[in-house]
């Protein structure tokens, strides 16, 4: 590992200068993604800005809104009695990610911040535009079969590898940004970037800036939601395809719908016409199939993920029907 | 009972190979090559050489001799032809990943910055790893080439090809990915030249006497200089049965800086380093009569191996003798790619040989109509075919009765996709798994203690199937003395010698000579208590003797009876040492033919939209001869199933061949089973002894365990959907219906 300081500031704006003044320096959360990343030699941040002392750890309620501490715990944010309530589709992506023992180190701000899987993007000794920008994307010709279907560019095919963010798309969620400029709120759908010509840059965050919550509005969709994850092993692997389903029922009219995929895009992957198309339908699985179809459209998929191209809209017909069926 | 080293290996007080601490110690890092094929144009280390507490860097130019770096410096047997990859010996890059440089520094995290820092330039060559644009460059192994008796020559009892000309017939090919054995345990070496000719090593291997013989020609120093330990070995898998060049790296590197090193494979380096099980492709053709007998089989395998060793192992063999087809032809074939060598991963080229075969099995019963189960009956065979001759022992039907009760046989429907849970379809498949009943030559020394506990020694492993516990089982069965009072001592080379632990002969083996030396302290307490003039024990003999509680008794007269503590008190002596060696009796061995056998049930659920998968229950019986601890080879019997899991449904290493190089390196990438992946496994034995094989009655579990899983699923998978996937791992993307 490539010898690094390491500070612990106990206020955010000591934690906020720090990093806004250096280049080098990273914050740090759990650490579930960045220290692997340090191993590999994939990041090598000078100065680590280690902000588990900072008060950011509530799950609480606010003007209706449920508001999520950065530092709250994927676990944690998971089992909360609040989120389970208000928000089960979230309870359940989490629960969907990674495993118990990283779920119970991992922050929600540091989930957000998450990279991309990509073995690419993972091994110094490969063409990676993310991690080196202008030795080309390694997926493009190569292994390919955990790549983007949406929202892909040249440069880089990879994916947001995220379930929770699957869920905050779908949600409407906000994240609250501290930086030296001032506090900001980031809607979630705006957070991620796609690769364009520039996939070394993550997200919209500027350098500095720390997440300090995430917001999710107060919405109907408390009963019938479903976050289906499909994947090479049960637990403890990356969605080949991911879908958040929540639908607010009437009887079995559809009032309104938020849909969201995981495992297609740079970004969680909302898909707002398939929602504007399921609102007023009855829930029924040629309804459900017309919607995933045009969840589809656009789709553009590579060598080995051509099946994401079949299994991206079964997925969404499954996880609407175990939406609708959910009590 | 209970595993003897269970609350030591739970509290964490077992100590593997890397956890030793020895005074001075330093810590090496290997630095892998970038390309597969070419040579090393340059390589910059100054940089390295230069960061804080590093000690050396080694590589071609500079690395110290290694003086008798041998010509075949392999432990196992048979040696593979061809040469293992001895390190830093030119400038030639044979695959990706190999290890050119050693980077030794004064604490790990040094180590792991200055390996960083070494610069490689190469020449770079074109490079073959594509297994199926190769396939023309297969050819027959050279040690078939050599000798027309070597069992990998092709083979054909009654018509070549016989099955082409049949009417009722299957074709089909099948393929299976490189898997690597990944235990838990990473490859890790301590090296420590106590002495300019004195080497000690703390090294993970299955090969404790096989490792000291290596490293003693390498370095051209006597052989009782050389000492391995070994006493823990967290999980192998096979991986432990070669020396590897990482182990001479650090020799290496021990010698150059007069420190002890420690050195570690990364993870990442666990799929490059250590072998693996080779990518296979296979075709079987097959053909029976209407009513179920199978008429002909033809199996070909072609199998990857490197450059520069020819890797084989019995992929057909199985063919050969599993049912009584009167034509059978094999023909195999490896092919060298521009990768590292493989080594034999729990059950070698029989997992590999029976997903093809077992798989071809049920699609002859589907074509046929008859029930998998029914077909295999039909063809079962009381003798063995290919060698003509009985076999020591055979369970398999009542292996494949017990199994079919419990997982619900009858509910099977001969035609795919017809039972359903919900919207989930369910089915039910079978495989059949077998292996040579292997036993080999084993030394145990024994001493009785005055305080009338017995320890025992031999330089066997454990590498988790429970071989201390079964030892010390056995000894407490043949001379009657309570467990607890025994200790089996092993993974040393200081023990009287033993095979390496592999092939599932380590109970065979060992537990022959464990028997030997327990028959031997019998007749010698016998010859002691019959000395004993005042008592009823007068011309005493261990016919007439029991032995039993740690007592020994005149079986007429049981009233009367010793401890065995008071048989050496009143013999003056402070103990009693016997040493036995046991070894086959070639005799029996070519009047009989020796299997163990395992068949394989599994009630698999798929998602028709999704394609997702549970193994929602597995039965897996055995034929293993005498079962001496039925937890510890239950364990073996689940654990196998979990990695037949794994080949059947998430393992598959995959390489860029533009790059030659895996892209599947971490767990993250290469996927082995979770708990969430496992069902409900049942192990259930037949439980009776195969004394031609051994006087313990026992026959091997550790590969049987695995072999035949793959098929099982696969099976199940076809019977739920009616998708026949023949190229392995069945992921979701292959079985969507919809």
């Amino acid at each position: 590992m490539i010898p690094f300081q390491y500070v612990k500031p106990s206020k955010p704006k000591a934690a906020i200068d720090t990093v806004a003044k250096d280049q080098t320096a990273m914050f740090i959360a759990g650490g579930t993604n960045l220290v692997d990343l340090m191993k590999r030699g994939v990041m090598t941040p000078e100065k680590l800005v280690d902000i588990n002392k900072l008060p950011l750890r509530k799950i609480e309620r606010e003007n209706g809104n449920v508001r999520i501490g950065a530092l709250a715990l994927n676990g944690a944010v998971a089992e909360d009695k609040l989120v389970m309530e208000k928000h089960p589709l979230l309870s359940q992506a989490l629960n969907a990610g990674a495993s118990a023992q990283l779920r119970n180190m991992a922050t929600v701000g540091g989930n957000i911040m998450q990279r991309v899987r990509c073995p690419y993007f993972y091994d110094t000794a490969m063409p990676c535009n993310k991690r080196e920008p202008g030795t080309g994307c390694g997926a493009l010709q190569g292994f390919n079969r955990m790549h983007a279907i949406f929202g892909h560019s040249e440069k880089c095919i990879a994916v947001n590898p995220s379930d929770m963010n699957v869920a905050l798309v779908a949600l409407d969620a906000v994240v609250l940004v501290s930086g030296p400029k001032g506090d900001r709120k980031i809607p979630f759908a705006e957070f991620h970037r796609l690769p364009g010509d520039t996939p070394q840059i993550h997200t919209n965050l500027q350098q500095g800036e720390l997440i300090m919550a995430v917001e999710i509005p107060e919405n109907p969709y408390t009963k019938h939601v479903h976050y289906l994850k499909v994947r090479d092993r049960t637990s403890y692997a990356f969605a080949l395809v991911s879908v958040a389903a929540a639908l607010d029922m009437d009887g079995s009219t559809i009032k309104s719908a938020r849909l969201a995929m995981g495992g297609v895009a740079h970004k969680p992957w909302r898909l707002n016409e398939a929602e504007q198309f399921l609102a007023g339908k009855t829930a029924n699985e040629a309804t459900f199939r017309q919607a995933a179809e045009i969840a589809m459209r656009g789709a553009k998929a590579f060598e080995h993920n051509k099946f994401k191209l079949q299994m991206g809209p079964n997925t969404i017909v499954q996880a609407l029907k175990n939406a609708a069926g959910a009590v | 009972m209970d595993r003897v080293d269970s609350r030591q290996k739970v509290t964490g007080a077992a100590k593997y190979s890397a956890e030793y601490e020895l005074p001075n110690m330093a810590h090496g890092i290997l630095v892998g090559s970038t390309i597969a094929k070419g040579s090393i144009k340059s390589i910059d280390t100054k940089r390295a050489e230069n960061a804080p507490g590093v000690l050396a860097v080694l590589h071609y130019q500079n690395s110290p001799k290694v003086p008798g770096y041998a010509q075949e410096a392999h432990p196992t047997e048979p040696k593979p032809a061809g040469k293992p990859l001895q390190v830093f010996i030119d400038n030639q890059i044979h695959f990706n990943d190999q290890p050119i440089a050693i980077v030794v520094a004064d604490t790990l995290e040094r180590a792991v910055y200055a390996a960083r820092l070494v610069k490689v330039q190469y020449n770079v060559d074109e490079h073959a790893t594509d297994f199926d644009k190769n396939v023309p460059k297969a050819f027959l192994p050279t040690a078939a080439k050599r000798n027309p008796k070597h069992g990998l020559n092709d083979y054909t009892r009654g018509k070549e090809d016989a099955y082409k000309n049949e009417a009722l017939k299957i074709e089909s090919e099948y393929v299976i990915p490189t898997e690597f054995h990944n235990p838990m345990e990473l490859q890790s070496i301590i090296a420590h030249w106590e002495a300019a000719d004195k080497l000690t090593v703390y090294d993970k291997t299955q090969a404790v006497i096989g490792t000291q013989n290596a490293f003693a020609k390498d370095w051209k120093i006597p052989v009782e200089n050389v000492k391995v330990i070994a006493t823990f070995v967290g999980g192998a898998f096979g991986n432990g049965l070669h020396t590897w060049p990482h182990e001479t790296a650090a020799i290496i590197a021990a010698k150059k800086v007069n420190r002890p090193v420690k050195l570690m494979l990364t993870r990442e380096q666990m799929f490059t380093m250590v072998g693996y099980r080779p990518h296979a492709w296979q075709k079987v053709g097959m053909s029976a009569t209407k009513d179920g007998k199978i008429t002909a089989i033809t199996h070909e395998a072609i199998g990857q191996t490197s450059t520069y060793e020819e890797f084989t192992e019995s992929t057909l063999q199985q063919t050969r003798m599993m049912y009584t087809s009167p034509n059978v032809t094999t023909r195999y074939r490896i092919l060298p790619l521009d990768v590292s060598t493989p080594i034999w991963m729990r059950g070698p080229g029989e997992a590999t040989g029976a997903f093809a075969l077992e798989s071809a099995m049920d699609e002859m019963a589907y074509v046929l109509g008859i029930d998998p189960l029914e077909f295999r009956l039909i063809n079962h065979t009381d003798k063995d075919p290919e060698k003509n001759l009985p076999w020591s022992t055979k369970y398999l039907k009542e292996a494949m009765q017990m199994g079919a009760e419990q997982i619900g046989w009858s509910k099977r429907q001969l035609k795919p996709g017809q039972v359903k849970n919900g919207e989930w379809l369910v089915g039910y498949g079978m495989g059949v798994g077998t292996f040579g009943a292997n036993r080999g030559r084993a030394k145990v020394k024994a001493t009785l203690h005055k305080d009338g506990t017995l320890v025992m020694q031999s330089a066997t492993t454990d590498i988790g199937p429970g071989t201390g516990t079964a030892m010390v089982q056995i000894a407490a069965q043949n001379l009657g003395l309570p467990p607890e009072k025994i200790v089996f001592e092993l993974g040393s080379s200081l023990y009287p010698p033993s095979p390496s632990q592999g092939g599932s002969a380590t109970v065979a083996t060992v537990g022959s000579a464990v028997h030997a030396v327990c028959q031997t302290l019998k007749q010698r307490i016998a010859g002691m208590v019959a000395g004993n003039a005042d008592t009823s024990f007068k011309g005493a003999t261990v016919e007439n003797l029991t032995f039993k509680d740690g007592y020994v008794s005149v079986t007429a007269s049981p009233s009367a009876r010793l401890s065995f503590a008071d048989v050496l008190k009143q013999q003056n002596l402070p103990e009693l040492e016997v040493t036995e060696e046991s070894s086959p009796d070639a005799s029996l061995r070519s009047k009989y033919s020796m299997y163990s056998f395992s068949v394989h049930f599994a009630e698999v659920q798929v998602h028709p939209l999704t394609g997702q998968v549970r193994v929602t229950n597995m039965v897996a019986c055995a034929d293993a001869g005498t079962i001496i601890n039925a937890k510890t080879a239950g364990n073996q019997m689940i654990g196998g199933a979990v990695g037949g899991l794994g080949m059947a449904l998430t393992e598959g290493g995959v390489i860029d061949h533009r790059f030659g190089r895996y892209v599947t390196k971490d767990f993250a990438e290469y996927h082995v089973p979770v708990h969430a992946d496992a069902p409900n496994i049942s192990a259930a034995f037949v439980n009776k002894p195969d004394l031609i094989n051994n006087p313990n009655g026992t026959k091997g579990i550790g590969e049987i365990a695995i072999i035949g899983v793959a098929p099982a699923i696969a099976n199940a998978i076809f019977n739920a959907t009616g998708k026949r996937i023949r190229e392995l791992p069945i992921t979701p993307d292959k079985l969507m219906m919809v």
